[in-house]
C-alpha cells in the first residue's frame, strides 16, 4: 500500500510538471469546498475567466468540505505546496488572520498589479468583516450569505397556515412547527442546519445580544463566551424541548439537514442563503422568509453577520501568478459576473453595482424574497453586538457548542447546562490557543 | 529446538562483505522512510507548541503529553476505543464463526458461498461505513424504517448508543469475510476423525461444536482476537470519519479519530502529535505481544 501511495505520487508529481511546462500560461490554481448548484457556479465562471483572456488559466479544484480545504490548504503551506488561491469559510477567517506571513493581503494583490481597490463599491459589512482593524482588505468575499427562513408551501397549506406569511418571531416558529405536527402535515416542523451559526452567532447579532466580549473577539484580546446568557437558555430550552417528541429534528452539526427538508419530512427549515441553489433544483414549492427574532430582545431584529467563504491569497508565489489573481479578483467583481453568481446560487452580490442591476433587472419582483438576505445584513448599522466574531479557533469552539447540543437534544442536559458546559469548556479551549 | 550443528550448517556465508547489506538496503531505505522519519517528526512535533501554520513554535518537552493524558476527552475517548475493539472484534468473529461452520456443512456449492462470503472484504472502510449509513440514516434508510415500525425510535444522530450499534455493525460487517477465510481453513484442520468417533459415541452437534471443533480452533480464534482489535483499533478511521465524525457529543470518538480531530480540525497540533505518539507505543506493545506468543501458537505441531 505504502509503495503504491509512493508510486502514485511519482506519478502525479510528473503529470503535474508536464502540464506546467506543456502551457505558454499562467496557471492560477483555486482550491474550493463548493457542492452540487454552487460548484457549477464555480466551473462556469473559471471557464468564463479562461475564456476572455489569453494570459491567465484559473484551475479550480474541489479539496472537500470546508474544513477540508482549509486543512489541506495548511497542509500544502507547510510543505511549501500551497495554492495560489484558496476558499476559506467565514470560522477559518480567525485562523487565517493570524497568519499574517502565509497570507498576502488581497488589497496589496490588486494594488501591486496596478489596479485600484475601492473599497466604496462593495457591501460594507461584507467587506469589513474580512478587513483589519485598520482598513486593510485581506480576503477577497466570494460568496457571502446569510441565514434565512425556509418553508414548504405544500406543507402550510395542509397544516392550515397561512401560505403568505411565514412565521417571524421564534415564538411563531415554535407554533407553527407543532401545528404542522399536530395536523399531521408532515413529520416534523422544524429544522436547522448549523445550529452554531444560526442559532449563537447570528441569533446574538440579529437580537443584538453579545455573543462573546471583546466585541464578540473582533477587538482581539483575552475573549470570553457569553452564550449562557438568559436569552440563550430560553430559546435553547425551547427548541430541546421540542425535540423530544419530533417537532424539531436534529439533522447534524452541518448543512446535513437540507436533506430533511428537501425530502419533505420538515416544513420549516433555517439555512443559509446559500443553500437556495439546492431547493430550487428540487423544484419544491418553497417560500422564504426573514431570520425569525426573539420577540423579548429590545431592538431586534437588528442585523445578520456573514457567513459563506472567502478566497485568501497565499504569499510567496510569482509576480506573474500574483498578476493573474488581480485579474481574476478584478474579473469576479464585474458586475455581470456577481449578478450571476447572486441569482444562481443565492450568495450575497459583494458589488453594490451588482445588487442594483439585480434590483433594476426586476429579478426581486419575480422571485419575493431573495432580496431578503441583503436586507437582513445591510437594513441597519451594525451595533458591538452585530459585527460578526472571531476566535483564532471558532471551528474548535464550535465542535465543543455542537458536542454540547447533541448532549442535550438527546435529554442529558438541560439547555441552562450545556450552554453552560459550553462557556466554562470554550473558553479553556480559547485561551488555551491563544497562549500559542 | 534446533541443536548446536544444525545451526551451524543453516547458517549461509556470503563470500562478500557488501552484498548482504546491499540485500537489506531497499527495506531498510523504505522503512527508515516511512516509518523512521515520520515518526520521528511526529516526536519532535509532540513536544512543540505551535501554530497552524508552523509560523511560530516553542519547544517544551512533555507538557502536551501531561495535558492530553489529564484530558477528560481524551480518557472518554480510551474507554470509547475499548467498547469499540472489543465489541467488533467480538461480533466479527462469532459470525464468522457462525458462517464458517455452516459453510462447511453445505454439501452443493461450497465454493460458491465461499466466494460470496469473502467478497465484502474489498470493500474499502469508507465506502463500508457510507452503505451502513445510508442503510441506519434516520430520514431514507431502510432498515431505519424497518427499525421505527417496530417502535424502536432509531436515532443514531443524537443516540450515543445507537451511534456505537451503527458503527460496530459497519465495522464488524467489513471484517466477517476475513474472520471467515481464517475460521473456514481452521476447520479443514480440525481430524474428521475425531469428530466421526465422538458422533459414534453418541455426542450431538452442539456438544461435538464445544468440545471438539471449538478448542481445537482456539489458536486461531486467538490469532484473529489480536489481529480484529488492531483491525479496530487502527483501521476503522474511515468508517467512523464516514459514519458519526465521532458523535453525537465524543461517544463515538476513538483515539484514533480524535487525533485526526485534534490535529486537523482543531489544528492543534502538539496534542495531536502527544496523542500519535502514544498510539505507537499501544501499537509497538500489541505487536509485541503477537510476536512473542500469537505467532508462536497460531499453527499446529
Amino acid at each position: 500500500m505504502k509503495l503504491f501511495g509512493f508510486a502514485a505520487g511519482v506519478a502525479a508529481t510528473l503529470t503535474l510538471l508536464s502540464t506546467t511546462s506543456a502551457f505558454a500560461v499562467t496557471q492560477i490554481s483555486w482550491w474550493h469546498a463548493m457542492t452540487g448548484a454552487n460548484a457549477e457556479v464555480v466551473d462556469k465562471i473559471s471557464k468564463d475567466f479562461n475564456a476572455s483572456q489569453s494570459d491567465y488559466q484559473i484551475v479550480p479544484v474541489f479539496k472537500g468540505t470546508y474544513p477540508e480545504t482549509l486543512n489541506a490548504g495548511i497542509a500544502a503551506f507547510r510543505a511549501g505546496q500551497a495554492p495560489d488561491i484558496i476558499q476559506v469559510f467565514d470560522v477559518g477567517t480567525g485562523v487565517m488572520m493570524a497568519a499574517e506571513s502565509a497570507i498576502k493581503p488581497v488589497a496589496e494583490v490588486l494594488t501591486g498589479a496596478g489596479m485600484t481597490f475601492d473599497k466604496s463599491q462593495y457591501l460594507p459589512g461584507i467587506v469589513g468583516y474580512y478587513s483589519k482593524p485598520d482598513g486593510t482588505m485581506l480576503s477577497f468575499p466570494y460568496n457571502s450569505s446569510s441565514p434565512i427562513l425556509y418553508y414548504n408551501k405544500d406543507i402550510f397549506q395542509k397544516a392550515g397556515l397561512d401560505v403568505n406569511n411565514p412565521p417571524k418571531t421564534w415564538n411563531e416558529v415554535w407554533e407553527a412547527a407543532k401545528k404542522i405536527k399536530a395536523s399531521g402535515a408532515a413529520p416534523c416542523g422544524y429544522t436547522s442546519t448549523w445550529l452554531t451559526w444560526i442559532h449563537l452567532e447570528n441569533f446574538a447579532a440579529w437580537n443584538n445580544v453579545s455573543w462573546a466580549t471583546q466585541q464578540n473577539g473582533l477587538a482581539g484580546g483575552d475573549v470570553e463566551l457569553k452564550i449562557n446568557a438568559p436569552i440563550f437558555v430560553n430559546h435553547f430550552q425551547a427548541l430541546a424541548d421540542l425535540a423530544k417528541d419530533g417537532t424539531f429534528k436534529y439533522g447534524g452539526r452541518t448543512s446535513e439537514a437540507k436533506q430533511i427538508f428537501l425530502a419533505g419530512e420538515c416544513g420549516i427549515f433555517t439555512e443559509s442563503s446559500g443553500g437556495l441553489g439546492d431547493i430550487v433544483k428540487s423544484g419544491m414549492n418553497y417560500g422564504i422568509g426573514q431570520l425569525p427574532y426573539d420577540s423579548d430582545a429590545k431592538g431586534a431584529p437588528q442585523n445578520t453577520t456573514p457567513g459563506g467563504a472567502s478566497l485568501w491569497v497565499f504569499s510567496g508565489k510569482s509576480d506573474a501568478e500574483y498578476k493573474g489573481v488581480a485579474a481574476f479578483f478584478a474579473y469576479l467583481s464585474k458586475t455581470e459576473v456577481q449578478e450571476y453568481l447572486h441569482q444562481k446560487s443565492g450568495y450575497l452580490p459583494v458589488t453594490l453595482a451588482a445588487y442594483e442591476a439585480t434590483k433594476k433587472s426586476g429579478f426581486y419582483d419575480k422571485n419575493p424574497g431573495r432580496e431578503t438576505p441583503i436586507l437582513q445584513m445591510t437594513g441597519k448599522a451594525p451595533t458591538e453586538n452585530s459585527k460578526g466574531v472571531r476566535l483564532p479557533n471558532l471551528p474548535q469552539v464550535r465542535d465543543i457548542q455542537n458536542e454540547e447540543f447533541e448532549k442535550m437534544l438527546a435529554g442529558q442536559e438541560t439547555a441552562q447546562q450545556a450552554l453552560d458546559n459550553a462557556v466554562s469548556r470554550g473558553n479553556a479551549a480559547i485561551k488555551d490557543a491563544l497562549g500559542n | 529446538m534446533l541443536d548446536e550443528e544444525t545451526k551451524l550448517t543453516l547458517r549461509v556465508v556470503f563470500p562478500h562483505k557488501v552484498l548482504p547489506y546491499l540485500l537489506v538496503a531497499p527495506q531498510l531505505a523504505i522503512t527508515l522512510v516511512f516509518f523512521y522519519w515520520p515518526a520521528g517528526q511526529a516526536l519532535y512535533q509532540s513536544m512543540l507548541r505551535q501554530d497552524p501554520f508552523g509560523l511560530k513554535s516553542k519547544f517544551v518537552w512533555f507538557a502536551n503529553f501531561r495535558k492530553v493524558l489529564a484530558d477528560p476527552a481524551y480518557l472518554n475517548s480510551i474507554k470509547v476505543t475499548v467498547v469499540f475493539s472489543l465489541a467488533t472484534a467480538i461480533v466479527a468473529m462469532a459470525v464468522a464463526l457462525l458462517l464458517a461452520v455452516m459453510a462447511e456443512k453445505v454439501v452443493r456449492g461450497k465454493a460458491l458461498y465461499r466466494t460470496l462470503m469473502i467478497w465484502p472484504y474489498a470493500v474499502a472502510p469508507a465506502i463500508a461505513g457510507m452503505l451502513w449509513l445510508f442503510l441506519f440514516n434516520p430520514s431514507i434508510g431502510s432498515l431505519s424504517y424497518v427499525l421505527r415500525s417496530l417502535g424502536i425510535a432509531w436515532d443514531p444522530l443524537l443516540n450515543g448508543s445507537h451511534a456505537m450499534i451503527l458503527l460496530v455493525s459497519a465495522a464488524a460487517w467489513k471484517q466477517i469475510s476475513y474472520n471467515f477465510l481464517f475460521f473456514v481453513a481452521g476447520l479443514q484442520a480440525v481430524p474428521k476423525t475425531l469428530i466421526e468417533a465422538a458422533a459414534i459415541d453418541g455426542a450431538r452437534e452442539t456438544k461435538r461444536f464445544w468440545t471438539i471443533i471449538f478448542p481445537l480452533l482456539a489458536p486461531t480464534t486467538f490469532f484473529l482476537l489480536v489481529v480484529n482489535t488492531v483491525y479496530a483499533l487502527f483501521d476503522t478511521f474511515g468508517i467512523v470519519h464516514a459514519v458519526t465524525g465521532g458523535g453525537p457529543g465524543k461517544t463515538t470518538e476513538t483515539l484514533v479519530y480524535k487525533v485526526y480531530n485534534d490535529g486537523f480540525v482543531n489544528l492543534i497540533l502538539g496534542d495531536s502529535a502527544a496523542q500519535s505518539v502514544i498510539l505507537m507505543v499501544i501499537v509497538i506493545a500489541l505487536t509485541a505481544i503477537q510476536f512473542r506468543y500469537v505467532e508462536r501458537k497460531v499453527h499446529y505441531g
